[in-house]
């Protein structure tokens, strides 16, 4: 039998039942659309997220403290503290490659304004933080090295804790209270939005270092990282190279030891969030691929229903010369016409929900040829699989006994 | 035409077993039908007439015996073998006419072409038409069987068995459910099929009246051939 013929035999037994051929279809449509929006849900994450973390500056290394988990207790000073700000001034004198650092603490404080009060991180560092970040004010200033050397009880606020601090009104110069620590805000920071990891980074309030550490965190807190920007990025894993040497002869590590910081660069950070998000992605079109199996069932079932009604026909078929590949042909074209019409239609109905989740939701949506033709293939391999069993059915039928049928 | 016994028949047995019971339909017949042959088997009704016809159509196959059909063993031929048999040699007439529904008298007609290898669209519309034409409803060839009369559903199923050409064709009851003049025109298009186009004919019939059309006459009863008479009148 022709392939032609068959698909004409095919067309016509579900035209026949349109409305029940639809709903068989309804489960593969919603299947592949489910598949398609996953897969573009996750990848535009994963793409805005490179985007973010590009736009951090290809060129920044993070030194961050590392846990001493070697052998129990060092002696002497630094055996808690792995960064101090010492670290920082060393970094920028001895290593030829480095242009900026810049040090980090941090802590989660109640800040409060008048009858306002708001929780949020606390930064303390020093002015090139934002240099090396890329991070420029939108209005007043930043603190500056000389906030830096006396302490001084400056603040520059994100953009969110604007808003929650200070609704409908400007903020520079007014007062606000961090630990009841009086700080004069005098600078806002320009919007970021959302972390690679998903924090906001705009709910955040940046003071200069020695004010963090004197009034807010203690005197001998730890760093919780350095910020290093390398001249350029070639010169990243020079960079690197200096910074470990210098912070193992100055944190007096012997060689066999490990560091006791961590060195990342951006572009580390980058390949981990986005093998994070393909990982991601890969478990959202799984559970997405499930409802695809389950409309599979669903066509395995409509398929043995239809077997079963139209016994007599595959018994007049094959009286008068349908071999057993004929019929089963015919009923596995039929699964796969339902699955390729299902799949294209799922194929529309994916591109339109993506489209409008990305207008409405925000969500940035990426559909791509793959996975339009992952999930149609997918579709079809459903197809051939679920209408084997009752193709296989049919066409092992007796003659006679499907002739006799009722 | 190198042997003119074209159905050889020997000591054939069919059982049915059903929940522990054993029927035995056929129990052992054996006969010879040569080429171009008009032959009507009767017998009352359980006697085993279909059951027989069904093994002579490739449709079933005996539970023992031989059937020997144009030199081939019947019996060691496969499924799919079987299946090339039923549409190539044999045109089969059931009853119940046993048409598809919602479907045209011409693709009816036309259905076993489709399961024949390197035959065109085309090709095949004209063979159904002419093979329409023959029983004399090519007017009628846009119709549904639920558009036509007994009669005339029975002339479609004849021209469905005509449209391979094939060189037997069998009936089991074809005038059973039509009227006695309706019959008497049914088997007045085999007698045409059998003078004319030298096809060998086999049916099966109650009426004594319609197998007289025949020139053989085999009678069964209880499984077994109690009279085999040729050229009666
Ligand atoms: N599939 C089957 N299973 C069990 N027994 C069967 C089956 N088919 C036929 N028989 C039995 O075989 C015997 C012969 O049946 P068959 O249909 O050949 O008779 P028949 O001569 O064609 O009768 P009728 O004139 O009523 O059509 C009957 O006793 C019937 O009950
Ligand atoms: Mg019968």
């Amino acid at each position: 039998m022709k392939v032609t013929v068959g698909l004409r035999i095919s067309c016509r037994a579900l035209l026949r039942n349109k409305i029940r051929s639809l709903l068989t279809m309804l489960g593969i449509i919603i299947g592949v659309s489910a598949v398609i929006t996953m897969i573009g849900i996750g990848q535009g994450a994963r793409e805005s997220i490179k985007d973010k973390i590009a736009s951090l500056g290809t060129n920044m290394l993070l030194v961050q403290s590392g846990s001493l988990t070697r052998g129990g207790i060092r002696g002497g000073w630094g055996s808690i503290n792995t960064l101090v700000p010492e670290d920082v001034s060393a970094i920028i004198e001895k290593c030829p490659s480095v242009v900026l650092a810049a040090p980090v603490v941090r802590t989660t404080a109640q800040v409060v304004y008048g009858n306002l009060n708001w929780s949020t991180r606390i930064t303390g560092t020093s002015p090139d933080y934002l240099t090396i970040r890329q991070w420029p004010i939108v209005s007043g200033k930043s603190f500056t090295d000389a906030d830096v050397r006396y302490s001084t009880k400056v603040a520059v606020i994100g953009k969110t804790v604007a808003e929650n601090l200070f609704p409908q009104m400007p903020s520079i110069g007014e007062i606000i209270r961090i630990k009841r620590v009086p700080f004069k805000v005098i600078g806002l920071l320009e919007e970021k939005g959302q972390s690679a990891m998903g924090t906001d980074q705009d709910d955040v309030i940046l003071v200069p270092l020695t004010t963090a550490r004197k009034r807010l965190l203690g005197k001998h807190s730890v760093l919780k990282q350095i910020n290093v920007s390398a001249g350029n990025e070639a010169l990243m894993i020079r960079a690197q190279e200096e910074i470990t040497l210098l912070l193992r002869e100055r944190h007096r590590i012997h060689s066999g030891k490990k560091d006791d910081f961590i060195i990342k660069n951006m572009a580390d950070i980058q390949d981990a969030a986005a093998s994070s998000m393909k990982t991601m992605t890969i478990v959202l079109a799984s559970i997405a691929s499930v409802s695809l199996v389950v409309g599979g069932i669903g066509i395995m079932n409509i398929m043995l229903v239809s077997v079963t009604e139209r016994t007599r026909e595959i018994g007049i078929r094959m009286a008068v010369g349908a071999r057993t590949r004929d019929i089963l042909f015919q009923f596995l074209i039929e699964s796969l016409v339902l699955c390729s019409a299902g799949g294209i239609l799922g194929i529309l109905l994916g591109i339109s929900v993506s489209e409008v989740m990305s207008i409405f939701a925000g969500w940035s949506s990426v559909v791509s040829v793959q996975s339009i033709v992952l999930s149609f293939c997918f579709a079809l391999v459903i197809g051939i699989v679920f209408g084997l069993y009752p193709a296989r059915k049919a066409s092992m039928l007796n003659p006679i006994e499907a002739l006799k049928y009722e | 035409m190198a042997e003119s016994r074209q159905i050889a028949v020997m000591d054939l047995y069919k059982t049915y077993f059903l929940d522990g019971i054993e029927v035995a339909a056929v129990q052992g017949v054996s006969f010879e039908i040569s080429r171009g042959e008009f032959t009507a088997i009767l017998g009352a009704s359980g006697s085993g007439k279909s059951t027989l016809m069904n093994i002579l159509g490739c449709l079933d196959r005996p539970t023992a015996g031989v059937y020997m059909l144009e030199g081939v063993d019947v019996a060691r031929l496969s499924r799919d073998e079987m299946a090339r048999i039923r549409n190539e040699k044999i045109g089969f007439v059931f009853q119940g006419f046993n048409l598809l529904p919602r479907t045209t008298a011409l693709e009816n007609a036309e259905l076993p072409l489709y399961y024949k290898d390197g035959i065109l669209a085309k090709e095949r519309e004209m063979l159904a038409r002419e093979a329409l034409r023959a029983v004399g409803l090519v007017e009628r060839e846009r119709h549904y069987p639920g558009q036509l009369s007994g009669g005339e559903q029975q002339r479609v199923a004849i021209a469905r068995a005509l449209v391979n050409n094939p060189s037997i064709v069998l009936a089991d009851e074809p005038t059973g459910n039509l009227d006695s003049k309706t019959g008497r025109e049914i088997i007045e298009i085999f007698q045409d099929l059998n003078v004319k186009l030298k096809k060998t004919v086999i049916f099966v019939t109650h009426d004594q009246d319609i197998a007289c059309f025949a020139r053989r006459q085999v009678w069964l009863k209880d499984g077994v051939i109690i009279k085999d008479s040729t050229g009666v009148l």
